[in-house]
């Protein structure tokens, strides 16, 4: 099955982290993408700090900000494919950047089965 | 419970888990095959009471759940060709009960009690798939709405479909056991409270007693499986003297222990040995060990307190919850004046955690009383009474505050 993987943070608490910390981990990170190259369909995208969002809303208004006001942000995303749930769960818990306090990887399960629309 | 319903009861115990997880390997939804297999328990209720209990119970339920769950696929316009073919290979096949091997169960224990589903769903989910509850029984049992409890059913029905939750026992057991072994354990303490004494079509507490009983079978290496076994199966083996034939409780130490089930006793002995043989001891082994020196207590002023006390101490380090320390502090009131003195401090300290729990109002009420402190101890009544929603247990209170009414005039 097909999963995406939301990297999530809280922005205030990474404050706190230390430069070298910081590094270490990103360098994990890096090392992660290529020990489940076989898993990961979509690498995904790392995105820019939330300070760079912007937000079209109903109507077409257009705000400065993220789409909610959450203290924890999204800082990428990924698409996985493994066998079923427990398979992702195991995967997520082994990402890196959790070391880090209020560091979260949200699981959601891909729509893949288009039949109800045809 | 007529014969003819208790056997209904019993067949439906046997075979739900069971069908359900062969017709989800069968189709694989999950959804369906829960379904199907409801809907197949509702309509032997009915049959079998107008028409009688068939030759072959287990069968007719087979038969009745795949032919729902054909339906169901074939209702929801989906895979319409792969029914098709199916249906016609099962004309051919002589309708068998499915999975004789206790462990076909376990799988599907695992995906009901999967983390990934809200605690409080999973009990639900539980009784339904793998005990074949209907939904008007577990709200009835548990005194919740039906409809909200339906909704999250079928929420975390889908779920388990929509995310790719597999039935299959995990590899990582000793993460995903403990979750398992809660769930069994509050479908037997919440029927507990909730049961008042009457009579429902099913016996729920009989039904966890079962399900652990199933769990440690299946798992048999893993002590704590066999520990909660030997503690529900003590539990349930003094049930009929936990309330008066008019509903009220009844206490420990005023229950009629000849009315006590030796038989279940003995089996719960060989439970706790096969667990102590496993040399891994836990929470659950410790509170059936304090359990079976109740069991073995011809009463309460002879029961062994020291045993119970020290097994409290093991317990605590296991598991320092403020419920836990409150029950030990009981124990260590029983020991003698001073050791009541020591249980009073020991459980106004946990006021912070436990003064919205009406049990911690009534112990403390209890231990104000032996030290003398008639006042304070009937307004810690009081206010227990306010906090608690069982009928049963309002009552007891009651009547404690009858027996001991104020004396400083108020």
């Amino acid at each position: 099955m097909k999963y995406v993987f939301m990297f999530t943070s809280d922005p205030a608490q990474l404050a706190g982290v230390s430069e070298d910390d910081a590094q270490a981990v990103y360098g994990k990170i890096y090392g992660w993408f290529q020990e489940n190259a076989s898993v990961i369909t979509d690498s995904g995208a790392e995105l820019q700090p939330v300070e760079t969002a912007t937000t079209v809303k109903h109507g077409g208004v257009v705000v400065d900000g993220p789409f909610n006001e959450a203290k924890e942000v999204i800082g990428g995303f990924s698409v996985i494919e493994v066998e079923d749930m427990d398979a992702a769960i195991a995967l997520a818990k082994t990402w890196p950047h959790l070391e880090f306090p209020g560091v979260a990887v949200e699981i959601r399960p891909m729509v893949e089965d288009y039949s109800q629309f045809e | 419970m007529s014969p003819s319903d208790a056997l209904l009861a019993t067949t439906i115990r046997e075979e739900s888990g069971r069908l359900v997880t062969a017709l989800y390997r069968r189709f694989g939804d999950f959804d369906v095959a829960e379904e199907a297999v409801q809907g197949a328990v509702a309509e032997a209720v009915t049959s079998w009471r107008r028409d009688g209990t068939p030759r072959n119970p287990a069968a007719w339920l087979t038969t009745a759940a795949q032919r729902n769950a054909l339906d169901l696929l074939r209702s929801r316009g989906r895979q319409a060709r792969v029914t098709d073919r199916l249906a016609a290979t099962y004309d051919e096949e002589a309708p068998t009960a499915v999975g004789e091997d206790p462990d076909d169960r376990l799988p599907l224990l695992f995906a009901c009690c999967h983390p990934a589903l809200a605690p409080e769903v999973r009990l639900a989910l539980t009784l339904r798939a793998v005990i074949g509850l209907t939904t008007p029984q577990i709200a009835r049992a548990f005194l919740v709405n039906e409809q909200t409890l339906a909704q999250r059913i079928v929420r975390a029905k889908r779920k388990i479909v929509a995310t790719g939750i597999d039935l299959k026992v995990p590899d990582d057991l000793d993460e995903r056991l403990p979750d398992v072994l809660a769930v069994v354990y509050l479908a037997y303490n919440e029927a507990f409270v909730a049961s008042t004494g009457s009579t429902h079509d099913r016996d729920l507490g009989a039904d966890a007693v079962w399900l652990a009983e199933v769990v440690a079978r299946s798992l048999p290496d893993r002590a704590e499986a066999w520990g909660l076994a030997a503690l529900l199966t003590i539990q349930h083996g003094r049930a009929a003297s936990r309330f008066t034939p008019n509903g009220d409780l009844v206490l420990l130490r005023d229950q009629d222990r000849s009315r006590w089930d030796a038989a279940a006793f003995k089996r719960a002995t060989e439970h706790l040995e096969r667990a102590a043989s496993l040399h891994a001891p836990g929470p659950y082994q410790l509170q059936a060990a304090i359990a079976m020196c109740h069991a073995e207590a011809p009463s309460w002023a002879e029961t062994d307190w020291l045993q119970i006390v020290a097994l409290y101490g093991f317990l605590i380090r296991e598991d320092p919850s403020p419920v836990v320390r409150l029950n030990g502090a009981i124990a260590l009131a029983q020991l003698g004046e001073r050791q009541a003195a020591t249980a009073l401090a020991d459980v106004e300290t946990l006021a912070p955690q436990l003064a919205g729990y009406h049990l911690w109002h009534a112990t403390r009420a209890e231990l104000l009383r032996l030290a003398g402190r008639d006042a304070e101890a009937a307004d810690a009544d009081r206010q227990a009474l306010e906090l608690t929603t069982n009928d049963a247990e309002r009552r007891l209170i009651q009547t404690r505050l009858r027996k001991h009414p104020l004396t400083d005039g108020s």
